[in-house]
C-alpha cells in the first residue's frame, strides 16, 4: 500500500474524509514554514501538501501568490523544500509537494523525485503538468516510490478522468470549481456532479478543493468526498495567527458527516 | 489573395503539438477542454473554404492587405551596400502584424460560439488589434497589460479604451506582459464557457503556437511572391526581431522549404546578454515550461522565471514560440541578439534616409540587418518583416535621443 492509500484507508475505518491543508514552503519564512506546519499537523490535519513557491503561479489566486512572492523575497530556495518537507516527517505529519513543473525540471526531474522520497515526502500534486507530458515524471516516481497525483477538473471529458485516474497513485486530486485558489463563500454545485463522474472512472480516493475556508464548508464537502483541501484559508491564518484554531474548526467539520465508504 | 496559407504543412507538430522536444500542453487539466476544442475548430477551419474566404475578405477589406514591399537602398548603403527590401507590415490597420493573427482568431471566436475575448498585451499593439476586431465583431473584450507597460504606453490604453475594450492594469509580479499572461489564463480557467482567450504570439499550449504562425503566413507569402518579381530572385537572408516570434514565424514560413534563403532571428539584447538586463531568450535562455509550453525560458537555476529587460515592450518577454526552439534546434534559423543602443541606431538611420519610423521591435530587426548586410557585401539581398510602425514609440525615443522641446 502507498503511503497516501493508508491515510485514505484510516479515514474511510473511521468513516470521515481526511483533511488536507496546504502552505507554501517559505511563508511567512523557511522556519515559519516549518513552525505552522507543525501545528497544523498537531491540531489535526491528516496530510499536508507543502506548496512549492513559484515566479508565475498561473492557478492561483492573489492570497496564495502573495504568499509566494513573499516566500521569493524571503529568499527561499528550491533545495530549503526538502528541509520543510522533513520536518512535517518529524513531527509526526505526512507530507506531500504541490509543484509547477518548471521548478522541477530545472532541478532535475529524477532528482527532484529522488530528494523528495529521501526527505520523506510521500507524493507529489503537478496542476500545470497533465498525464499527457508526464512520461518522464511518471517514471522518476515509480522509480523513488513516490505517489503522483494529477488533476481532474469540471470541464474534464470522461476519458481525461480516465486517463488522470490511471496515471495517479494515491488520490485523485478534484478542482471543485473553474477558477484559482481561494477562499470563496459557497462552495461550487460543480463539485458533487464531479465526485459523482469521477467515481464512475476510479475506486482511487477523491480529494476536492479550491474554496473552503471553515468547518461547515469542510462538512458539505466530506458529504461526497475522500479528502478535504484547504489552501488559502490557511495562508490567510498564518497572518492572522489563527492556524490552530482553524485546523480545529476544519477537522471537526470532516467528523460531522459521514463519507460514504 | 491566396487562400492556402492556413494548409497543413510538413512542418505541423504532432498531434499533442510538439515540434521536436518543444512546445506541447503543460497546463491546468481545466484548460485542456478549452484547448482541445480550440484546436478541434481551427482543424476544420483552416480547410473550410468559407473560413478562408471571410478571413481574406477581412485581410483585404479591412487590415489593408496585401502590404507593399519596399526597397530601401539609402539603407541599404549602411548595410554594406546590400539590397535591402522591407515587407511593410506597419502599412496594415493598427500598425502591426498583429492584425493578422486577431482576425483570424476572432473569426473561431464566434464560430466557437463564445462571446468574450480576453487578451494580454506588452507594447499594447496586440491589445489594440484585439480591441479593433472585437469591435468590429461585436465581441466583448477585456486586455491584461502589466500596470508598467500601461504607464509605459499609456496612448495605447486609451485606444483600446476608445474602442470598447476593458483595460485591466496587472499588479502582481513583474507587473510586465508575463505577469499579463498569468493574468489572463486566471480569467480563463474562470470563465472558459463563454471567453476565448485571444494570444497574441506563436507560444504558449498548442493549438496556438501553429494557429498564431498560420495567421502570420500570409507575410511570408505575399513577400516571396513580392521579392521575385521586385528583385528576380530569392532573399539571401530574411531578417526578423523575435519577442514571442509571431512576425518572424509568419515570414519565416514563406521561405521555410528555400534552403538557400539563411532565416535570421534577432532577439532583444537590452544592455548586452552578457549582463542580466536583456530579453535574448533563444541565445541566452535554457529549456523550460512557460505558459503552456516547452521551450527556451530565462529563468534562475530554480526555474523562477527571471524578468526581461529591452527597450521595446513588445520584445519584453521572458519565453519564445516553440517552433523558434525547434528550427534553431535543427538548425534551420539562427539566432542573435541586438542590444538597445544597435536597434535604437537603426531606428534613427530608417527614419532619416527612408522617412520610415519603425516600430523599436522591427528596429532590431534592421539593426540586424546592417550588420548582415555588411557579412554579405554589395551582391547580398536581406529582406526585413518590418512588424510594425513607430508613433507608438515616441515617447522612448524623446527619452532615447533627447527630442524634447528643450532641446
Amino acid at each position: 500500500m502507498s503511503g497516501l492509500a493508508s491515510v485514505f484507508s484510516t479515514c474511510r475505518a473511521e468513516s470521515r474524509a481526511a483533511l488536507i491543508g496546504y502552505l507554501p514552503a517559505g511563508y511567512p519564512s523557511v522556519e515559519g514554514s516549518k513552525d505552522v506546519l507543525k501545528t497544523m499537523v498537531s491540531a489535526g490535519c491528516d496530510l499536508v501538501e507543502v506548496g512549492l513557491p513559484f515566479s508565475d503561479p498561473v492557478m492561483d489566486g492573489v492570497t496564495i501568490q502573495r504568499a509566494a512572492e513573499q516566500a521569493l523575497r524571503g529568499g527561499f530556495r528550491v533545495r530549503d523544500l526538502f528541509g520543510v518537507v522533513e520536518s512535517v516527517a518529524a513531527a509526526g505529519g505526512r507530507a506531500v509537494v504541490m509543484t509547477y513543473w518548471n521548478p522541477v525540471l530545472a532541478y532535475g526531474v529524477d532528482r527532484f523525485a529522488r530528494d523528495l522520497a529521501a526527505a520523506g515526502g510521500l507524493g507529489v500534486i503537478t496542476p500545470d503538468l497533465v498525464p499527457d507530458e508526464g512520461a518522464e515524471w511518471i517514471g522518476a516516481t515509480d522509480a523513488h516510490d513516490l505517489d503522483r497525483i494529477f488533476l481532474v477538473a469540471p470541464s474534464s471529458s470522461g476519458e481525461r478522468i480516465d486517463l488522470a485516474a490511471k496515471s495517479s497513485r494515491g488520490f485523485l486530486y478534484a478542482t471543485s470549481v473553474m477558477g484559482v485558489t481561494g477562499a470563496r463563500d459557497v462552495v461550487s454545485s460543480a463539485a458533487p456532479a464531479l465526485v459523482k463522474r469521477v467515481r464512475e472512472h476510479t475506486d482511487m480516493p477523491i480529494g476536492v478543493g479550491l474554496g473552503v475556508r471553515n468547518g461547515a464548508q469542510a462538512a458539505e464537502l466530506a458529504a461526497f468526498a475522500d479528502g478535504v483541501i484547504v489552501g488559502s484559508a490557511f495562508v490567510s491564518a498564518v497572518q492572522d495567527d489563527t492556524v490552530a484554531a482553524l485546523t480545529e474548526d476544519l477537522a471537526t467539520g470532516v467528523r460531522q458527516v459521514a463519507t460514504p465508504a | 489573395m491566396s487562400r492556402g496559407q492556413l494548409a497543413p504543412t510538413p512542418h505541423d507538430p504532432d498531434e499533442g503539438g510538439h515540434f521536436g522536444r518543444w512546445g506541447g500542453r503543460f497546463m491546468p487539466e481545466a484548460l485542456i477542454g478549452a484547448v482541445d476544442e480550440l484546436a478541434a475548430f481551427y482543424e476544420k477551419a483552416r480547410v473550410d473554404p468559407e473560413f478562408l474566404d471571410e478571413f481574406a475578405r477581412l485581410l483585404r477589406d479591412f487590415a489593408g492587405r496585401p502590404s507593399l514591399l519596399t526597397e530601401a537602398p539609402k539603407f541599404g548603403a549602411h548595410a554594406g551596400g546590400a539590397r535591402v527590401f522591407l515587407k511593410r507590415e506597419d502599412l496594415n490597420h493598427t500598425g502591426s502584424h498583429k492584425i493578422n493573427n486577431v482576425l483570424g482568431q476572432a473569426l473561431l471566436t464566434k464560430r466557437m460560439g463564445k462571446k468574450r475575448v480576453i487578451a494580454e498585451t506588452g507594447a499594447g499593439q496586440h491589445g489594440v488589434a484585439t480591441a479593433t476586431a472585437c469591435a468590429l465583431m461585436g465581441l466583448d473584450c477585456v486586455v491584461y497589460m502589466g500596470e508598467v507597460d500601461t504607464e509605459r504606453q499609456s496612448l495605447n490604453v486609451a485606444r483600446m479604451r476608445l474602442l470598447g475594450a476593458q483595460v485591466i492594469p496587472v499588479k502582481t509580479g513583474s507587473r510586465t506582459l508575463k505577469d499579463a499572461i498569468n493574468e489572463a489564463l486566471r480569467d480563463w480557467v474562470a470563465n472558459v464557457d463563454d471567453t476565448h482567450y485571444l494570444l497574441g504570439t506563436a507560444a504558449g499550449p498548442h493549438p496556438f503556437p501553429v494557429l498564431v504562425r498560420d495567421f502570420h503566413r500570409i507575410i511570408g507569402v505575399e513577400a516571396r511572391q513580392q521579392i521575385l518579381e521586385k528583385a528576380g530572385r530569392l532573399p539571401d537572408v530574411v531578417a526578423a526581431c523575435v519577442g514571442g516570434g509571431s512576425n518572424a514565424i509568419g515570414i519565416f514560413h514563406g521561405f521555410i522549404d528555400d534552403p538557400s534563403v539563411r532565416l535570421v532571428g534577432l532577439e532583444p539584447g537590452g544592455d548586452g546578454i552578457d549582463t542580466a538586463r536583456h530579453g535574448a531568450t533563444l541565445t541566452a535562455g535554457t529549456p523550460g515550461s512557460l505558459h503552456g509550453a516547452m521551450s527556451y525560458v530565462l529563468q534562475d537555476e530554480d526555474g523562477q522565471i527571471a524578468e526581461a529587460h529591452s527597450i521595446s515592450a513588445g520584445l519584453d518577454y521572458p519565453g519564445v514560440g516553440p517552433e523558434h526552439a525547434h528550427l534553431k534546434d535543427i538548425g534551420r534559423a539562427e539566432y542573435r541578439p541586438v542590444t538597445d543602443a544597435q536597434a535604437m541606431d537603426a531606428f534613427a538611420l530608417l527614419s532619416r534616409e527612408e522617412g520610415i519610423i519603425p516600430a523599436v521591435e522591427s528596429a532590431h530587426a534592421l539593426a540586424g540587418a546592417l550588420v548582415l548586410g555588411r557579412e554579405l557585401g554589395p551582391e547580398g539581398l536581406i529582406l526585413v518583416n518590418l512588424s510594425g510602425r513607430g508613433d507608438k514609440d515616441m515617447d522612448t525615443a524623446i527619452k532615447w535621443f533627447g527630442l524634447g522641446v528643450e532641446s
